[in-house]
């Protein structure tokens, strides 16, 4: 079954029955009823396309649209008043540079610490057959399926007694040990598949095993890390929860707690809809950008574990 | 080691320690970030934790007290309740609603395939914040989307209508968003899942005379068998922790009492009322309860790794 998972999602599927030779013997009756099964078929994916992809393009919409049009009703589903100003007076707001100067900060420490360190330890979990090994696969198997639900006060109180609530140090600490477990498990994948042979061979043909490392198996492994790294850019990105007891001052608040906030401060004067979705498409944006691009490693590497074997 | 040791076999001694040094920084940070913590709720749990005890005063052990008391309060086996048909309920609806988008997939022409493909991929890439925040205005009871169809579709009682109000309809919307949030990690998988499934098999059942259900069911199911069995632990396991999109959904003037679930129940349990005694039994009880209901998983992941 390994090769199961490891098409891509959006590979081109083989061609349809209908489509072959063989098809043309049967009945003209069955062909007309796949026909139409067929059309039927186009027209509930279209539709479910629809569902699917409306929030994304209402928010996207939204954000570009006065308030004053999104409180007419009936509402408008295309673009009418294209406006700049909710997410000007978002951007110019002083509270979103703060959380994104927080964001930004406690993301890049995570992205950083948990490459660093799981790069080392799916190192050596691939590359060494040693005691306790299992041991310590097993762990980081369990601890990544624990819930920050189930963990939160704990942190809390932790952070708390070592005065590092509000502090981008206390959070990433929090979010790189709840990171770096699928990490590993991700980046071991990787590094299984540069055979430890090539950098062998390098070594007789005269490399040094640093050298071997740097010039044959890192050059080979930068698309596993690139992967992870925005693996790990997403979890701490979106992150909610754990930020939700470790940050609780408003001046800490990174873009989800801010998303928040902000629509909660809006609430207190009828909302608008305009700048809290232009707050939405900020959080966003670079989201789907990144997600884009990561996408398929994520979906077979999240499966092809439990598949494969 | 002794300085008489000759430089080769020093050199393997490195070699061999070489494995624990790489996993030093991982584990490390492990035990600050998981390790710790699960032994102070263990600890905690275990003893009195009450306002003498935030003011440093020593704690007495108690035992199983804490968790006698909690498993007798009725509050916890309501949300208990709750929390494992709200999970089930939303994984069987997001697997099967899935499975029928990756069965769409398979039956419609490319363009329309790479039209429902990015649609899924957009919907998965929003970020849970975001994405709650704009059902949330889809939702609104004076200017949202949904109440506007529904009124133009002729139920007019929808004029105006709160849905976050009543615990039943703030469950639905809920639902409505976990279920728009996670098809598409269950669509793609069961996709790629499908695109394995050989045609030849596929066109000898039909010409043995199975209908497109009966070949459903007897070929293409037992197929693609171990990649449902893994999407839908994993949704059991994921549905069973929700706690951010309640928490944002309650915003909206739920009764919070009604609408918590576990991960709700503990928030509120300790950092509201600081009883850290009942939030710690209650958490110990949630990670036991998700290490049963993963192992499957964590079994057959480890199983991968020896092979």
């Amino acid at each position: 079954m390994s090769a199961t998972v490891r098409v891509r999602a959006g590979a081109a599927a083989r061609p349809a029955a209908a489509d072959r030779p063989d098809a043309t013997v049967r009945s003209r009756r069955t062909g007309v009823r796949r026909l139409a099964g067929r059309v039927l078929a186009g027209l509930v994916a279209v539709a479910v396309s629809l569902v699917w992809v409306f929030p994304v393009y209402w928010m996207l919409l939204s954000a570009l649209t006065p308030n004053a049009r999104l409180r007419a009703m009936p509402p408008t589903f295309w673009p009418s008043a294209a406006t700049w100003s909710n997410l000007r007076d978002v951007i110019t707001g002083t509270s979103f540079a703060t959380a994104l100067r927080m964001s930004l900060a406690v993301t890049g420490l995570t992205v950083l610490v948990v490459l660093g360190f799981a790069f080392l330890a799916a190192l050596a979990i691939s590359r060494f057959r040693f005691r306790g090994r299992t041991a310590f696969v097993l762990t980081v198997l369990i601890v990544q399926m624990l819930p920050a639900e189930g963990l939160f006060i704990a942190q809390y109180k932790m952070l708390s007694a070592t005065g590092l609530l509000n502090s981008v140090i206390g959070i990433s600490v929090l979010y790189t040990a709840a990171i770096v477990p699928f990490t590993i498990w991700m980046l071991r994948g990787f590094v299984e598949g540069v055979p430890a042979d090539l950098e062998e061979a390098a070594m007789i043909d005269g490399l040094s095993r640093t050298q071997a490392f740097w010039r044959i198996t890192l050059p080979l492994l930068a698309p596993g890390l690139v992967a992870s790294g925005v693996y790990a850019f997403l979890q701490a990105w979106n992150e909610f929860t754990v930020a939700l007891v470790a940050l609780p001052a408003e001046s800490a608040q990174t873009l989800p707690l801010w998303l928040r906030g902000f629509l909660a401060a809006s609430a207190n004067k009828g909302v608008d809809w305009g700048q809290v979705m232009a707050a939405s498409t900020l959080l966003a944006v670079p989201v789907i950008i990144f997600f884009l691009v990561v996408q398929s490693r994520m979906t077979s590497g999240l499966v092809s574990g439990a598949v494969k074997g | 080691m002794t300085t008489t040791t000759s430089a080769p076999r020093t050199r393997r001694g490195r070699r061999a320690r070489l494995p624990y040094v790489l996993l030093i920084p991982a584990v490390a940070v492990l035990a600050v970030g998981m390790g710790y913590p699960v032994y102070w709720q263990i600890t905690t749990s275990l003893h009195t934790y009450g306002l003498a005890q935030q003011f440093g005063q020593p704690a007495p052990f108690v035992g199983l007290a804490n968790y006698t008391r909690i498993l007798g309060d009725e509050r916890l086996w309501a949300v208990v309740v709750r929390s494992v048909l709200f999970c089930l309920v939303n994984a069987f609806l997001t697997v099967g609603i899935g499975v029928g988008v990756a069965l769409l997939m398979r039956a419609v022409n490319r363009i329309v395939r790479v039209v429902l493909q990015v649609s899924m991929l957009l919907a998965w890439a929003m970020p849970m914040v975001a994405a709650v925040t704009v059902w949330k205005w889809l939702f609104d009871w004076r200017t949202g989307v949904v109440n506007w169809l529904l009124v133009q579709l002729g139920a007019t009682s929808y004029d105006q209508h709160n849905w976050f109000a009543q615990p039943l309809s703030f469950f639905f919307v809920a639902s409505v968003i976990i279920v728009w949030m996670s098809v598409p990690f269950v669509a793609l998988s069961v996709f790629a899942a499908l695109t394995q499934v050989p045609d030849e098999v596929v066109e000898a059942a039909r010409i043995d005379g199975a209908g497109p259900v009966a070949t459903f069911r007897w070929i293409t199911v037992p197929m693609i068998r171990p990649v449902l069995a893994i999407v839908l632990l994993l949704q059991i396991i994921w549905d069973l922790r929700v706690f951010a999109q309640i928490r944002l959904l309650q915003d909206s003037g739920a009764p919070v009492s009604e609408t918590n679930l576990l991960g709700n129940f503990i928030f509120e349990l300790g950092i509201g009322r600081q009883d850290f005694a009942s939030a710690a039994a209650v958490s110990i009880l949630v990670l036991a309860l998700t290490v049963l209901v993963s192992w499957p998983y964590v079994r057959s992941l480890l199983k991968e790794d020896r092979s």
